[in-house]
C-alpha cells in the first residue's frame, strides 16, 4: 500500500504510523470530564467504506495527514496536511 | 531416457550432481525432475500419510510429489520442488518423509490400513486419554506424517529484498505474455516481464508449434530480441510473482543463487515488492490430472509434463507410453512421442465418440480402472466395451482439461467464475484493480487466441495509463482447442487420488460430505485437501466437483475454497531478509561506548541503545559488587554516567512557552531563563505518557528531555499536538537526541571535578539547583544542568556529540583521582530507587498522576493535554494501587519486581491482591534490599506490614510500608 504525501510524495505505507479516525483533531473545549470527552476518546464508527484517518510520516517528513480512504477497497482518495485542514486550509 | 537432438539442455556441458548419495550426470538447463528422468529414477519421494512410492507428476512449480531436500547441515533446505530445481555441479539432493532408504521405507506400513487413516481420523481417534496426546500421540504423529525436516540450526544463507517500480507488469512469458511486454513497451510503457522458470516462452518451449513459420522456441528468441530492443522491458527470469496486494503492489519471488553453487554471499533467493500501475497477468494455465483407482504410482505423469520433459528436456518419461485423457489436446502427447520413436501401448480417451489423430491403438469410451507396480508403474486395467483389458507400460500420461491459473485475480477477496464451456473456472471481470488477464488463464486456449490477447490486454493497460496505442501485427499460429469433456472421478475398487501431496482420497471428500461438512471450506480443513505446499493447484478443482456429485448440486454452486497469496511456497527468510541476528533490529550506540567496553562494562539494551550495565573492577566477581561499590563510590565522592541516550527535544518560537504549558501538566511558560524543571507528560486519556526536565535556555528557547524508551512516542506526540491541535501556536522543534553528548556527574565532590574542566569555575550562586546554562568546556561550548536522579549534588554536562568521547573519557579519569568513577545502569537503577524516582517501571501506561502522588502537578490555571480525563469517575479513588517504599522486615530478605502485595493475613490468590512491586534493588547505603510498587491505598498504610509473593519465582516474605523516598527526603544533598 502507498500513500501519497503531500511533501514526500507518494511512499511506502511502512513510512507511516495510523493513529485512527479524524476524530482526534477535534478535541473537545470541556474543561472537565463530559460526555463530548467520552465521545472524542472511546466512541468510534467503524464504517465499511469511506473513511477519514490521521497518519503519521515518522519515517518521512514527520507530518501528520488526514486520509480519506475506503476501508472495503484500501483506495486511498485524499490525502492532506493535517495543520492545514486544521488552519482551514486544505 | 533421453533422446538424441530433442530438448534445449545443453549436452555439452554435463553436470554431475547427487540424490540420495547416489552420483549421476545431467546436463545445463535439466532440472532435477528432468535429469532424475532421463537417468531413469522414477521414485522420488513418499507421500505424506501414507508413505507410499511416488514420482515426478509434473513439470512445474505446482509438483505435488518430487520434494526433496538439498544441501546438508544448517544449510539444509527442505521442500525443494524437483521440478524446479536446475541442477548444478555438487547438488546434493536427498528424498524426504521416510524410515529407512526410500525404496523400503518403514513407514509405508501406513499404507496398509488406509481405511484407520480416513479424513478425520486423528481428530476422531485421538481425543483420549487425554494425558496421551502430549506425551505419545503427537510426537508419533509428528514423526510419521510430514514433509522435509528442518536442520534445527540458523540458516547461514543470505538472502534479499528489494523493490521495484514499473508502468506495465506482465507476469508469465507463453505467447500472450511476450505479445502483451511488446505491446506495452512499444506504448512506450516501462515494462517488468516476470517468468517463473529459467527461460522465457512458456509453454512454447513444451509443444512442438509454429509461430508466424517459425518453430515457437525460435520466436520466443526474436522476441526477446525485440523487446530488448525496445530498451523499456526489464526480463526477470526464475522470477514467480507470488500474490497481488493494494493499490498495484505485487510479490514476487526470484531464484537469485538456487540453481549454481555459487559463492557463500550470493543471496539464495531475493523478495520484491513490485509497484506496478497496471498488471497483465499471462500466467497460463495448469493441466487437470484424472482420479481413477491407484492413480498415484511413480510413471503416471500430466501429459502436458511428458511434453516438457520431451520437448524442453529431450527425456523420455517411458519406454511404452500410455495415455489416458478426455480431451483432443493430450492426444499431442502420443503423437510427439511417436515422431521420436517412442513406442504408445495405448490411448484410452473417455469420450466414446474420440478419434485417433495418429496410429496408435486407440480405446474410446474407455477408463483406466486400476494400475499395478510397486515402486513404478508396470501395467494398467481398462475397462473397455465392457470389458476388462490389461495393457503393460512404464508410463502413463493423464489429462483431465485444463483450469486457468487465475490465482491472482483472487488475491483480493474475487471469486473466480464458473466457465462451462471450458469446464473450468475463470476470472471475474475487475476481479483486481488494474490487473487485466489474458489468454490461457482467462480460459482462452489456442495459441493465435492468446497472442491476440495480450495484445489487446496491454492495449487496455496502456488506455488506463493515458498512453499511445501501437499498431502491433498479430502473428499466425494455430487456433485449435480440441473437444474436451470432463471427467471427474472413475469409479472402481481402490482409492483415486486428489491430493497427491497431502494423500487426500476421492473417499476422503465424500466421507466429509457424509459427515456433513458440505460446504467447501469445511471439506477442505476436515480432509486437508489443498493444504500442501501445491496448495490444492492439481487437485482442488477435482475435490469440489466430487463434492458437488456427493452433495447433489452443481460446481459453481458449490464455489472454491479462498485463494490466498503466496502462489508458491516462498520462504520465511526471503520474506524476512535482512532481519536476521543484528539485521532484527538497528544499534544505537553513545559516544561512551568504545571506552565503555574498554573498561569491560557488560552491555545492556534499552529500547535500541546499548548502555553499560555496570564496570567491573579486578576482586570483583559478581555484578552485585560491582554495582554496590558504584553507588558508594559516586554517593561519598563521585561517579560519571552516560546519559545521552535520554531524548532531547530543542524547541523554539514565540509560543513555546505556551505549547509546553499544554503538553505538560505543570507550568512552563513561568519558568526563568536559565532553570530547569520537572514536567509530566499524560496522554490524552490521562494516563502518564512520560517525565522528565525541560531547561529554559532563553526567552524562546527550551530544551525538553524526555526518557530513553519513550524518546520516539514524545516525539510523534508533540508532532500530532502542534499540527493537528495547536497549529495556532508559532512554535518549531527538533529532535537533537543525536546532537549532544550529556554525562551525569553526581556526587558530592561533582562540582570540584566540574571546576577542574570548566573555562570558568560555577559555585552555588552561578548555578543552583535546578539552574542551566551554557558553558565552556576545555574550550567547547557546552550546556551544564543542574540536575539529579540520584538525589545527590549533581549535574549533566552537554557537548557536542563529536566531542563526548573525549570528554567521557576525561570526566572518568577525573572521577578516578577523586575515588569515584563511571557507575553503570544498575548502579543508577538503585540510586534513583533509594531516592524514590519513578521511570517507565512505574508508569507503565495504568498509571495517573494520582496514583504516583502527582495530582497536585496537574496545573487549576491551565488546560493541558489530558487534564479532563483526569477528572474521570474512578481515577481518584483511594482504594486504587498508589506508589509507596517497601522494605523487607520476614525471613526472606529480597525483594522481587513483579511480585504481588497481599494483606498479612491474606490467601496469596488473585481475588486478594492488593498491590505489586515495580522496582527492587539492594541499596547499599541502607544496607538491605528497597522497592517501589503500587499498593491499595498506600499512602494511608505507612508502616502496615503486608505479605509479598512472587508466584513465578516461588519467592514469599513480609515488607513494610514506608515512603519511596528511602533516602535524604528533606533534598538537602540537592542543594549542597
Amino acid at each position: 500500500m502507498r500513500i501519497k504525501c503531500p511533501l514526500c510524495g507518494d511512499r511506502d505505507s511502512r513510512e507511516f504510523t495510523p493513529m485512527g479516525h479524524e476524530t482526534y483533531m477535534n478535541r473537545p473545549d470541556d474543561e472537565g470530564w463530559s460526555p463530548a470527552w467520552d465521545n472524542y476518546l472511546h466512541l468510534r464508527d467503524n464504517p465499511a467504506g469511506i473513511t477519514r484517518e490521521m497518519w503519521y510520516h515518522g519515517a518521512g517528513c514527520t507530518s501528520w495527514l488526514r486520509v480519506e480512504r475506503d476501508t472495503v477497497t484500501h483506495d486511498i482518495l485524499r490525502v492532506e496536511l493535517a495543520a492545514d485542514v486544521k488552519r482551514g486550509n486544505s | 531416457m533421453r533422446i538424441e537432438g530433442k530438448g534445449r539442455v545443453d549436452v555439452s556441458t554435463p553436470v554431475k550432481f547427487s540424490f540420495d548419495g547416489q552420483g549421476y550426470t545431467g546436463f545445463k538447463g535439466d532440472t532435477l525432475a528432468s535429469a532424475l528422468l532421463a537417468s531413469g529414477v522414477k521414485l522420488v519421494g513418499r507421500s505424506f500419510k501414507y508413505h507410499r512410492p511416488r514420482g515426478v507428476l509434473t513439470a512445474g512449480s505446482e509438483e505435488p510429489n518430487a520434494m526433496v531436500e538439498i544441501g546438508r547441515g544448517a544449510a539444509q533446505v527442505p521442500n525443494v520442488r524437483a521440478t524446479v530445481q536446475e541442477i548444478y555441479d555438487g547438488l546434493d539432493a536427498h528424498s524426504q518423509n521416510r524410515m529407512g532408504p526410500l525404496a523400503w521405507d518403514l513407514l509405508s506400513v501406513n499404507d496398509l490400513f488406509p481405511n484407520f487413516l480416513s479424513a478425520g481420523f486423528y481428530y476422531k481417534t485421538f481425543m483420549w486419554p487425554r494425558a496421551f496426546w502430549e506425551k505419545l500421540y503427537e510426537p508419533v504423529i509428528r514423526r510419521a506424517a510430514g514433509l522435509g525436516s528442518l536442520s534445527g540450526q540458523h540458516n547461514p544463507d543470505h538472502y534479499e529484498k528489494a523493490f521495484a517500480h514499473c508502468d506495465i507488469l506482465v507476469i508469465g512469458s507463453g505467447p500472450t505474455g511476450l505479445m502483451a511486454a511488446l505491446t506495452a513497451a512499444l506504448g512506450g510503457a516501462d515494462v517488468i516481464l516476470c517468468e517463473e522458470s529459467n527461460e522465457f516462452g512458456g509453454r512454447l518451449l513444451s509443444e512442438d508449434e509454429e509461430i508466424d513459420g517459425q518453430p515457437g522456441a525460435e520466436w520466443v528468441a526474436s522476441m526477446l530480441d525485440a523487446l530488448r530492443d525496445t530498451g523499456r522491458v526489464r526480463l526477470m527470469s526464475r522470477t514467480t510473482v507470488t500474490g497481488a496486494y493494494d493499490q498495484g503492489t505485487y510479490g514476487a519471488l526470484e531464484r537469485v543463487g538456487l540453481h549454481v553453487n555459487g559463492p557463500a554471499e550470493l543471496p539464495k533467493e531475493c523478495f520484491w515488492r513490485i509497484n506496478a500501475r497496471q498488471a497483465v497477468l499471462a500466467a497460463g494455465a495448469l493441466e487437470r490430472p484424472l482420479a481413477f483407482p491407484m492413480n498415484d504410482r511413480p510413471g503416471i505423469m500430466m501429459a502436458s509434463a511428458v511434453r516438457s520433459y520431451l520437448h524442453r528436456y529431450g527425456v523420455a518419461a517411458g519406454r511404452k507410453v500410455t495415455l489416458f485423457t478426455t480431451n483432443d489436446d493430450a492426444h499431442r502427447t502420443a503423437l510427439d512421442l511417436m515422431a521420436n520413436g517412442v513406442e504408445i501401448a495405448g490411448v484410452i480417451d473417455s469420450r466414446p465418440g474420440a478419434k485417433a489423430q495418429g496410429d496408435y491403438p486407440l480405446y474410446a469410451g474407455a477408463e483406466v480402472i486400476t494400475t499395478k507396480g510397486r515402486k513404478a508403474l508396470t501395467e494398467i486395467i481398462i475397462r473397455h466395451n465392457g470389458s476388462e483389458q490389461k495393457i503393460a507400460t512404464d508410463c502413463l500420461a493423464m489429462s483431465g482439461g485444463w483450469n486457468p491459473t487465475l490465482h491472482m485475480t483472487c488475491h483480493m477477496n474475487s471469486r473466480p467464475v464458473w466457465n462451462e464451456e471450458i469446464a473450468g473456472f475463470v476470472p471475474a471481470d475487475d476481479a483486481v484493480p488494474g490487473l487485466i488477464p489474458a489468454g490461457a488463464c482467462k480460459g482462452t486456449y489456442s495459441t493465435a487466441g492468446c497472442l491476440a490477447e495480450g495484445v489487446e490486454a496491454a492495449k487496455k493497460a496502456l488506455s488506463a495509463l493515458g498512453g499511445k496505442l501501437p499498431e502491433v501485427d498479430i502473428p499466425q499460429a494455430s487456433d485449435a482447442v480440441g473437444a474436451s469433456k470432463p471427467l471427474w472421478l472413475v469409479n472402481g475398487k481402490g482409492r483415486a487420488w486428489l491430493d497427491f501431496a497431502n494423500d487426500v482420497t476421492s473417499k476422503d471428500i465424500k466421507l466429509a460430505a457424509q459427515e456433513a461438512f458440505t460446504s467447501v471450506e469445511h471439506m477442505k480443513r476436515y480432509t486437508t485437501q489443498g493444504m500442501a505446499p501445491d496448495q490444492g493447484k492439481n487437485s482442488n478443482i477435482g475435490a469440489l466437483a466430487i463434492l458437488a456429485d456427493a452433495t447433489g448440486r452443481a460446481i459453481p454452486e458449490t464455489g472454491t475454497t479462498t485463494y490466498r497469496p503466496p502462489f508458491v511456497p516462498t520462504s520465511i527468510a526471503a520474506l524476512g531478509a535482512g532481519a536476521q541476528g543484528k539485521g532484527f533490529a538497528p544499534e544505537r550506540f553513545t559516544t561512551s561506548h568504545d571506552a565503555s567496553i574498554e573498561r569491560g562494562a557488560p552491555m545492556i539494551t534499552a529500547g535500541l541503545w546499548y548502555r553499560p550495565s555496570y564496570f567491573p573492577r579486578p576482586g570483583e566477581t559478581t555484578w552485585r559488587q560491582s554495582c554496590d561499590r558504584e553507588v558508594t563510590m559516586t554517593r561519598n565522592a563521585v561517579g560519571i554516567c552516560d546519559v545521552s541516550t535520554l531524548g532531547k527535544i530543542d524547541i523554539q518560537g514565540p509560543d513555546a512557552g505556551a505549547f509546553l504549558d499544554f503538553v505538560y501538566t505543570n507550568m512552563f511558560s513561568t519558568l526563568k531563563v536559565g532553570r530547569v524543571r520537572y514536567g509530566l507528560m499524560l496522554r490524552e486519556d490521562g494516563h502518564v505518557m512520560d517525565d522528565g526536565t525541560t531547561a529554559r535556555l532563553g526567552e524562546t528557547h527550551y530544551v525538553m528531555t524526555t526518557t530513553t524508551a519513550a524518546a520516539g512516542e514524545v516525539m510523534k506526540h508533540l508532532d500530532f499536538v502542534q499540527q493537528c491541535l495547536r497549529p495556532d501556536l508559532s512554535v518549531r522543534f527538533i529532535s537533537v537526541t543525536e546532537q549532544w553528548a550529556q554525562f551525569s556527574v553526581v556526587g558530592p565532590k561533582s562540582r570540584d571535578l566540574l571546576n577542574g574542566l570548566l573555562d570558568a569555575p560555577i559555585d552555588n550562586d552561578s548555578f543552583p539547583y535546578m539552574g542551566c546554562g551554557e558553558v565552556s568546556v576545555m574550550g567547547v561550548k557546552g550546556r551544564l544542568f543542574r540536575i539529579s536522579f540520584s538525589g545527590e549534588h549533581a549535574y549533566e554536562i552537554a557537548v557536542p556529540s563529536r566531542y563526548g568521547d573525549a570528554l567521557y573519557r576525561q570526566l572518568v579519569t577525573q572521577a578516578e583521582t577523586l575515588g569515584g568513577g563511571a557507575y553503570g545502569m544498575e548502579a543508577l537503577n538503585v540510586m534513583r530507587s533509594e531516592k524514590g524516582f519513578i521511570t517507565h517501571s512505574e508508569i507503565d501506561g495504568r498509571v495517573v498522576p494520582f496514583d504516583i502522588g502527582m495530582d497536585r502537578m496537574v496545573s487549576a490555571k491551565k488546560m493541558c493535554v489530558g487534564k479532563p480525563a483526569t477528572l474521570r469517575e474512578g481515577l481518584k479513588e483511594t482504594d486504587r494501587p498508589q506508589l509507596v517504599g517497601l522494605k523487607p522486615v520476614g525471613a526472606v530478605k529480597q525483594l522481587t519486581a513483579g511480585a504481588r502485595l497481599f494483606s498479612a493475613g491474606a490467601d496469596a490468590t488473585r481475588v486478594n491482591v492488593e498491590g505489586y512491586t515495580t522496582s527492587v534493588g539492594f541499596s547499599p547505603s541502607l544496607g538491605h534490599f528497597i522497592g517501589l510498587g503500587f499498593l491499595k491505598d498506600g499512602p494511608n498504610r505507612m508502616g502496615e506490614v503486608v505479605k509479598m509473593v512472587d508466584h513465578v519465582r516461588n519467592v514469599e516474605t513480609t515488607v513494610e510500608v514506608c515512603s519511596p523516598v528511602f533516602l535524604d527526603p528533606e533534598g538537602e544533598k540537592l542543594r549542597g
